[in-house]
């Protein structure tokens, strides 16, 4: 346990080097990339709370990447650029849509679940669309970015690049806490054997729905993070296709664990980067790499640390 | 009979034309060990899953300590003092042996919404959770995870979960169903342990265990019961020779 300690400490000092190494070398965009990279990881390790350790495979996270992105892009086109109100809204408007989006389909399991997620997300992506006010298919840009009452200038890519890397860092200690608490605990036990859990007196209703709920509303925070990053929402942000991404991370990296997500964030979305770098069909390549990897890797990438994949 | 806990009335359910329970009434006494044997197919399984909730009868009540639970879930029946063991063994596998135990004291610990403190480190869980163990013969494998239990030892924990919730009324279904000799001896001295202590439903298809641990025994065929009484009794009807015993003497 302590090598992996290690090696995940290694990788956090990794990351803070980034920027001035990235300085130094005259390679801004790196910046940029793994920025974008730890916003995306923060949905997965969102996801991970309820996909890894819940069980419930929502196919449509990306939902909550758009509400909090769309948060923050309707209170500045009304000329509120007060970054602690938009990002509180963008946590509980997301909060609020994956209640009722849970309070409907934590109900069901399996494909049921699945296609209702799906479902729901698909219905707010073409309101994203039909919303002309908002840019409908375009989109709307995001002239001034969240401002955090002069605390931090979100325009500077290097001060926002260290706010992502804090973030991340508190969703995954936050997300550690959670499964190891009793509610987690539950959770947990729900994913490995309702049946016994319903005898032993658990209802996992509740729980599923809080730890819904409570994924939702930090996969929001990405979301608002992500308007900032790109300055630009679309109703891309909440594309299928974006639900597949943040999904594959989770699986990617390994599944109820707690560097997983991040890691399979880095691995998907660098490689994605590197591969683009070298050829136009790069998706020709990724798609094989990516099934190789999940027949080789059965615990993910998390599951290669020292240590192993337990969850624990 | 004034003083029994839970009470069975006409209860009925089919699965098509298949009525698995059909028309069956049961009354078992507080403190007593009530036997339910049967050959296969009798529906005993089936009657089981609508005690603990896990199945709705189509018509009947059950009254739990003067209460009428036939519309309570699975959960709130285990609220009330239910508890279960299933025939096919249902353990949290991923878990060690201690969290499985412990998750059952926390299920009867108050409502489990507490998101921060580390549920492992909470010694109101962990404590009965291991002196559970102790008496159930796991103390020395508490640590292992469940999947890698022996299949005797995964049925004493099934059964120390069991046990660990308080219950009142002890569900167990196959108790001893697969154990080698020398486990299912163990397995039968623990649960004579509990005689009087608990009140015990058991379905069990050792007629050794059976006439061991049974004050009352009722013999269900095709969903009814033809035979009800003291094991004594129950062994020298004729009936149940004919329909049940009979094959085995």
């Amino acid at each position: 346990m302590r090598a992996r300690t290690l090696v995940l400490a290694a990788c956090v000092l990794l990351l803070l080097a980034v920027p001035p190494m990235a300085t130094a070398l005259g390679q801004l965009y790196y910046i940029d990339l793994i920025r974008r990279v730890m916003i995306f990881a923060i949905a997965a390790v969102s996801l991970n709370l309820i996909l890894g350790y819940g069980g419930l495979v929502s196919f449509g996270h990306a939902a909550y990447l758009g509400v909090g992105g769309y948060s923050v892009g309707i209170l500045a086109f009304y000329g509120v650029h007060n970054g602690w109100l938009q990002w509180s809204l963008a946590i509980l408007a997301s909060a609020l849509v994956a209640l009722v989006i849970g309070a409907i389909s934590v109900r069901t399991r399996g494909i049921y679940f699945i296609m209702i997620t799906l479902a729901f997300t698909q219905m707010l992506y073409y309101l994203g669309i039909s919303v002309e006010e908002y840019g409908g298919d375009d989109g709307m840009r995001l002239k001034v970015k969240s401002q955090f009452s002069g605390l931090i200038d979100l325009n500077d890519p290097v001060a926002s690049y260290y706010l992502a890397l804090a973030l991340l860092l508190g969703a995954i200690y936050l997300v550690n806490r959670l499964v190891n608490s009793r509610f987690g605990m539950v959770l947990r036990a729900a994913k490995s054997n309702e049946a016994r859990s319903r005898a032993i007196g658990f209802s996992p209703y509740p729980y599923h729905l809080a730890a819904f709920v409570i994924s939702g509303a930090l996969c929001g925070l990405a979301g608002a993070l992500l308007a900032n990053h790109t300055a630009y929402i679309t109703p891309a942000f909440m594309d299928w296709t974006r639900s597949g991404e943040i999904m594959f991370m989770v699986i990617l990296g390994g599944m109820a664990t707690a560097p997983g997500p991040a890691l399979g964030a880095f691995a998907l979305l660098v490689v994605e980067d590197l591969l683009a770098g070298l050829t136009q069909h790069w998706q020709v390549i990724l798609g094989p790499l990516l099934v190789l990897c999940v027949l080789f890797f059965r615990r993910g990438l998390a599951g290669l640390l020292p240590g192993g994949g337990k969850h624990g | 009979m004034a003083d029994a806990i839970l009470e069975v009335r006409e209860l009925r359910k089919s699965f098509g034309a298949l009525a698995a329970t059909d028309g069956i009434s049961l009354e078992v006494r507080e403190g007593e060990t009530h036997a339910i044997i049967g050959p296969n197919g009798a529906g005993k399984t089936t009657l089981i899953s609508q005690l603990a909730g896990n199945l709705r009868p189509d018509s009947g009540s059950i009254r739990f300590a003067g209460e009428d639970v036939t519309r309570l879930s699975a959960p709130q029946r285990a609220h009330k003092g239910f508890a279960r063991s299933f025939q096919i063994t249902s353990i949290y596998r991923d878990f060690s042996a201690l969290d499985n135990v412990a998750l059952a004291v926390q299920a009867h610990d108050g409502h489990s919404f507490r998101f921060w403190r580390a549920a492992r480190e909470e010694r109101a869980l962990r404590e009965p959770a291991r002196a559970m163990l102790e008496e159930v013969g796991l103390g020395a494998r508490a640590g292992v995870l469940a999947a890698n239990l022996a299949h005797g030892e995964q049925r004493q924990l099934e059964v120390a979960m069991a046990l660990a919730t308080r219950p009142r009324l002890l569900l167990l279904d196959e108790p001893v169903a697969g154990m080698g000799l020398e486990e299912s001896q163990r397995m039968v001295q623990f649960l004579s342990g509990l005689k009087g202590k608990r009140t015990i439903i058991l379905v069990e298809h050792d007629m050794d265990a059976v006439f061991t641990l049974a004050d009352r025994v009722s013999v269900l065929v095709y969903g009814r019961i033809i035979a009800s009484g003291a094991p004594a009794e129950v062994r020298a009807n004729p009936e149940v020779r004919r329909a049940y015993l009979g094959e085995e003497s």
